[in-house]
């Protein structure tokens, strides 16, 4: 079973969160001026890497706040959990 | 090789059983193939058996990097059904339920397809009300089906709880007589080896590693056994598509989630018919060896690891004792995980892709099994004449470019 660390609450069983997909997908701006392949592109496909990936985690039975996390995807194993908005723990360190 | 009969099984009793020969080769691979088809699971295999059979293309060969069928097909719960809401999903998988009716005669092998019948339980009034919308369609489609009181479903299934002061009380339910299940080894090696007699060759631990283009066409695939070159592939690799495409340079709108299941000590027999239930995340059904067959919801992150977590299979479990109430004290015996390719439409994607000669069939997410004949006879169809049969034009994967989604999340939804 996992522990979680959400940034505001620390760690926490993994039954309290719920994983919502792949993070750093902005909204675009200019949506009027956007094709249907780039709205294809935001809306539906996914980058679903075997290995590192970056997600958003929601701490539905705590904080009920979104964070992200960098986990990989064949161990599961988080490498880390970071606030929405600072960069994720592998850019920070280069 | 040679076809079983009762003639052959009298033949090798007198020899004590030791001495049938092997159900397909395990051939080199040769340097060149007028197709490949990569993964050999279920709908790879039958691609390949399809693609010999019906069009005549037997100098081809089916990549596993494993073992055949080891896979989703061979961690799947097998329920088999064809009651989907839409018309294109119900004319594909009506198209396969009308294969599996003839597939142990067609390969000469016992697929051990069981027409127990399937019931959708409901639990509030919005389902009952999608049921019997779903179950008009269905017939509108000409796919059998009806929607049953509790009292019936008690009926044919006494041991079942119908009680209606529980938290997710069973309304009512569809039920499709001709839904079931099938033996899904079986299914894997029958069409293995009905591909393998007609001349496909079958090469196991070979795992695909980049896929060749020359000026937007695929010319082969690199393997772990070398170069292997072909103007056709079809990729069938059901929860690593996403890794495939990102090979030959495209995205898919596919994540791959864990799916678990499990079952019990083997039982005597109990239920003889297929129970689902959207709203709790339950399925169940019995195996011929007695052990209840018990299927989980994805978890919510992505996983190639072929294993989920607990708190899913324990959210499982408590519905089926909710259901079951004397199930309580069944113990458990082996829990596993596969990868489910999930889609936002939950509908396939099947057909043509960004590059010539490349075909990809994927996106069956947690409900593909029940698909495998149709899948890869249309899958075929597609990867010989280079163009989607009528039956899998809709599963295009530029209808997420179009619009066209096919919003199968009622009738499939986390259900198998
Ligand atoms: C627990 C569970 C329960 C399910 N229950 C049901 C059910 O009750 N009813 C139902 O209809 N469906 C069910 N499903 C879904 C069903 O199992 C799948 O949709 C279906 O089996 C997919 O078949 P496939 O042949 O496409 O994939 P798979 O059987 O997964 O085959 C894909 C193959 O590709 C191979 N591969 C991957 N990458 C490469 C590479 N680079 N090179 C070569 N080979 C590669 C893999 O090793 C694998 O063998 C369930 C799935 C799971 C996990
Ligand atoms: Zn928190």
């Amino acid at each position: 079973m996992f522990l979680i660390e959400c940034p505001w609450c620390g760690e926490r069983d993994e039954s309290e969160f719920n994983c919502v997909g792949e993070a750093h997908i902005a909204r675009p701006l200019e949506t009027e001026k956007m094709s249907d392949q780039e709205w294809a592109d935001y809306l539906f496909m996914r980058s679903n890497p075997k290995g590192l990936h970056r997600e958003q985690w929601l701490h539905a039975a705590g904080c009920r706040r979104y964070f992200n996390a960098e986990r990989d995807t064949v161990s599961y194993r988080i490498a880390g959990t970071y606030k929405i908005g600072e960069p994720a723990p592998s850019e920070a360190k280069k | 090789m040679s076809k079983y009969s009762i003639f052959s099984l009298l033949r090798n009793a007198v020899s004590y059983h030791e001495n049938w020969g092997a159900a397909w080769r395990s051939p080199e691979p040769k340097k060149e193939y007028d197709a490949l088809i990569i993964g050999g699971g279920g709908h790879g295999l039958a691609t390949a058996y399809y693609l010999a059979k019906e069009h005549g293309m037997t100098n081809i060969a089916v990549l596993e990097k494993g073992w055949i069928g080891g896979g989703n097909t061979g961690r799947n719960t097998t329920i088999v059904r064809s009651n989907y809401l839409w018309d294109e999903s119900a004319h594909l998988y009506e198209k396969s339920m009308k294969l599996w009716e003839g597939l142990s005669q067609d390969l000469n092998y016992n697929v051990m397809f069981s027409q127990r019948g399937v019931y959708n339980l409901g639990h509030n009034l919005q389902d009952m009300r999608d049921i019997q919308r779903r179950v008009n369609a269905n017939r509108l489609n000409g796919i059998d089906g009806h929607v049953v009181s509790p009292q019936e479903i008690k009926q044919a299934i006494p041991e079942i709880n119908i009680d209606q002061g529980c938290r997710y009380p069973i309304l009512g339910a569809s039920f499709q007589p001709r839904g079931g299940v099938a033996r899904h080894d079986a299914v894997a090696w029958g069409f293995a080896r009905g591909a393998d007699m007609r001349g496909v060759d079958i090469i196991q631990n070979c795992e695909v590693t980049a896929i060749n283009q020359q000026d937007g066409a695929v010319t082969g695939v690199e393997t772990t056994r070398g170069t292997i070159n072909a103007k056709k592939v079809g990729v069938v690799v059901a929860g690593h598509c996403s890794v495939l495409a990102e090979m030959a340079g495209f995205r898919m709108p596919i994540e791959s989630h864990p799916l678990q299941a499990l079952v019990s000590e083997p039982i005597k027999p109990v239920i003889n018919t297929v129970i689902m239930s959207n709203a709790v995340h339950g399925y169940i059904s019995q195996s011929d060896k007695g052990d209840l067959v018990i299927g989980a919801g994805i978890d919510s992150y992505t996983g190639y690891g072929q294993r989920g977590s607990f708190p899913t299979v324990e959210h499982t479990v408590a519905a089926i004792c909710e259901m079951f109430p004397m199930f309580r004290r069944v113990r458990m015996n082996r829990q596993w995980g596969g990868i489910v390719d999930t889609t936002p439409d939950a509908c396939p994607i099947i057909g043509n892709t960004p590059v010539k000669g490349l075909y990809f069939n994927c996106g069956w997410g947690t409900g593909g099994f029940k698909a495998t004949p149709g899948s890869g006879w249309v899958f075929a169809h597609n990867v010989a004449n280079g163009e989607p049969h009528e039956l899998n034009r809709a599963f295009a994967l530029d209808r997420f470019t179009t619009g066209f989604l096919i919003d199968e999340h009622g009738a499939a939804g986390v259900a198998h």
